[in-house]
């Protein structure tokens, strides 16, 4: 594994970006009857599902050194569960969500295992093709509209209640498991697990000699984030009530390290910030030209060219 | 299962597994000699399909498309690698993942803008359409042999280059060992130009060929990319001999699993289970095969040794 390193968020930024954040995103909805409500209120969801999937990332990404190309199969797992529970009349998201996070856990567990034993390039690739395998997969679901995908005749329930189906309330349930995501991925960066798991990305070897078993904790951490990710799978299913194997294509999952990168990774509050300026920029950008990857492709190998910090580093600098 | 219907879908796999080693042969390459994930690789492949059609509009001959296709395809290489690839050498995988990923996004659209988003088509050349007869009740399309026989003629004179010329000795002698040989006066950096270059024109080579028998589109070559990824994977990271039994392995097993997997678990299944089953497994079954391989070899069936 080459570690990716980070630089050392200052603690400052670390505190004031994800508090704008959050209380930005608090407020959307009220800012929203000004304007086109329900698209900004469907945008903000949106941006907040994929900011749970890219923190999950960053987790494995940035703390880890884990260069998984392959996350947006979670997001199709997770998305898949709550389609196919829903199909079935099992929607409801106290039965729905742990499903979807339980089976993108399986699915972590057995494909990190294999996955885990490569170093480097290898493991780049084997994540990518693990993702392509059940992406290939979803394409055969005849039964669940297979390449064309199913569309889901209603949004899950909680506890019963149709909570998810007006936009401002699924909204600020996007938002409560955000904050509750990152609260809990925040924790988990600073206990003794995630101090072991950044020192691995640092020097594995030393990690071994020390007697931590290397291996199991990558394999725990990308368990977790694997699970993670497939809650966001779950809301995105229910945002776009649509599902369909594109969910996990593997240019999905480049743009997922993209944000991560992005916003400055091994922060978290990188990750939640790329999220938003990724989808941001792709909805400005797409409104201009349908060709809006011209512009974005350049962009993403400028900020690469130019050097690592992303967003993050670069509001970190200005400080300093 | 007749015999007719095996050898036909071998030959099938056959041409699978020579687009996917003439693509995967220059991913290998630039992966272990540079130590470089190239993403980018997968849209070369669909460049030399648009430079065939561009071509052969311009001169109405298919003769004449494809080795201009090819000098194209290596003067694009050796700009890339010139403009942008060279800076990334040294960073790490992560970067470069995103810089190329940042470059599959401009090749594509940069396609639809000047193509047009609708698919393009290639004609078979006059001379080369028709069908031959290779046994009774089996005729197969001569197009497609000639490109499995191009395929094969292209391997066999990369291993000749690579086993037997000074050149190839030292992609060889820079895949084990870059400083060392960068420390010996050779002019490694001119070395890895002309590296990347013969790999950006043999993936070319695979779109070129390929391109009538597909629709040429943007997009085209994001797939074989992932298929050209578990291939290298599988023969072991920088080994042309490894890519090449891979990629018939990889063509051949991805083929004749979706023509016989359903029909294998006939034997063993419900017919109605069978039909349920077998498309999922097939679709599956390469990369299944890739996990198996690595878990008993981690380093791929044809490591190359290393002393770094």
């Amino acid at each position: 594994m080459t570690g990716p390193s980070r630089q050392s968020p200052s603690r400052a930024v670390a505190i004031a970006v994800p508090l704008l954040i959050f209380a930005a995103l608090a407020l959307l909805p009220l800012a929203a009857g000004f304007g086109p409500k329900s698209y900004i209120l469907s945008l903000g969801a949106r941006v907040m599902i994929f900011a749970i999937a890219a923190i999950s990332l960053d987790l494995i990404l940035g703390y880890g050194g884990m260069v998984s190309f392959g996350h947006a199969a979670f997001l199709g797992i997770g998305g898949y569960a709550a389609g196919m529970l829903i199909d079935g009349g099992r929607g409801d998201m106290l039965i729905a969500l742990p499903v979807a996070m339980l089976a993108s856990a399986i699915f972590a567990a057995a494909t990190g295992y294999v996955s885990i034993r490569t170093k480097g390039v290898a493991f780049i690739m084997i994540t990518l093709a693990f993702a392509q395998m059940i992406y290939f997969f979803a394409n055969t679901l005849s039964a669940y509209g297979g390449s064309d995908g199913m569309t889901l005749y209603a949004r899950s329930t909680l506890a019963g209640m149709p909570l998810l189906k007006g936009e401002t309330a699924f909204y600020y349930v996007v938002l409560a498991l955000l904050l509750a995501a990152f609260l809990a991925c925040r924790s988990l960066v600073a206990s003794p697990f995630g101090r072991a798991l950044s020192a691995i990305r640092q020097n594995p070897a030393r990690m071994a000699a020390m007697g931590y078993d290397v291996d199991r904790i990558r394999l725990v951490a990308y368990t977790l984030s694997g699970t993670l990710c497939g809650v966001a799978g779950f809301l995105l299913a229910n945002q776009a009530e649509f599902v369909s194997p594109s969910y996990m294509a593997w240019q999905r999952s480049g743009e997922l390290i993209a944000m991560v990168v992005l916003g400055g990774m091994g922060t978290l509050h990188g990750a939640l910030l790329g999220a938003v300026a990724f989808l941001a920029l792709e909805e400005i950008l797409a409104d201009l030209t349908p060709y809006w990857r011209l512009v974005f492709g350049p962009l993403l190998i400028l900020v690469v060219l130019a050097g690592r910090g992303g967003l993050v580093g670069l509001l970190d600098r200005r400080r300093g | 299962m007749s015999t007719t219907l095996l050898v036909v879908q071998v030959l099938n796999g056959l041409q699978l597994g020579i687009l996917l080693f003439l693509i995967a042969a220059g991913l290998t390459l630039v992966f272990g000699v540079m130590d470089f994930v190239n993403l980018a690789h997968g849209v070369q492949y669909m460049l030399g399909a648009y430079l065939a059609v561009l071509f052969w509009r311009l001169t109405g001959s298919f003769a004449a498309a494809i080795p201009l296709t090819l000098l194209a395809a290596f003067a694009i290489g050796l700009f890339l690698e010139l403009a942008i690839f060279r800076r990334l050498y040294a960073r790490d995988h992560l970067d470069q993942v995103l810089a190329t990923f940042g470059l599959i996004l401009i090749l594509n659209d940069g396609v639809k803008a000047l193509f047009g988003s609708a698919p393009l088509s290639l004609p078979i050349p006059d001379a080369l359409s028709g069908s031959v007869r290779i046994m009774d009740g089996l005729v197969y399309p001569f197009y497609r042999l000639v490109l499995i026989a191009a395929g094969l003629a292209v391997a066999a004179g990369l291993a000749l280059l690579v086993s037997r010329t000074r050149a190839g000795m030292l992609v060889r002698a820079g895949a084990s060992d870059a400083p060392m040989v960068s420390a010996l006066g050779v002019d490694i950096g001119r070395l890895f130009s002309l590296v990347f270059a013969l790999g950006a024109m043999l993936a070319a080579f695979a779109g070129a060929m390929a391109a009538p028998l597909l629709s040429v589109e943007s997009g085209m070559g994001d797939n074989l990319l992932v298929l050209a990824f578990v291939v290298i994977v599988i023969g072991g990271i920088g080994s042309i001999r490894g890519a090449f039994i891979a990629s018939l392995i990889v063509g051949l097993v991805d083929t004749l699993g979706r023509s016989f997997a359903t029909d294998l678990l006939k034997l063993a299944l419900s017919p109605s289970a069978a039909n349920q089953a077998g498309p999922a497994i097939a679709s599956m079954a390469i990369y299944i095969l890739m996990a198996a391989i690595l878990f008993v070899r981690p380093a791929g069936l044809f490591p190359l040794s290393r002393t770094a």
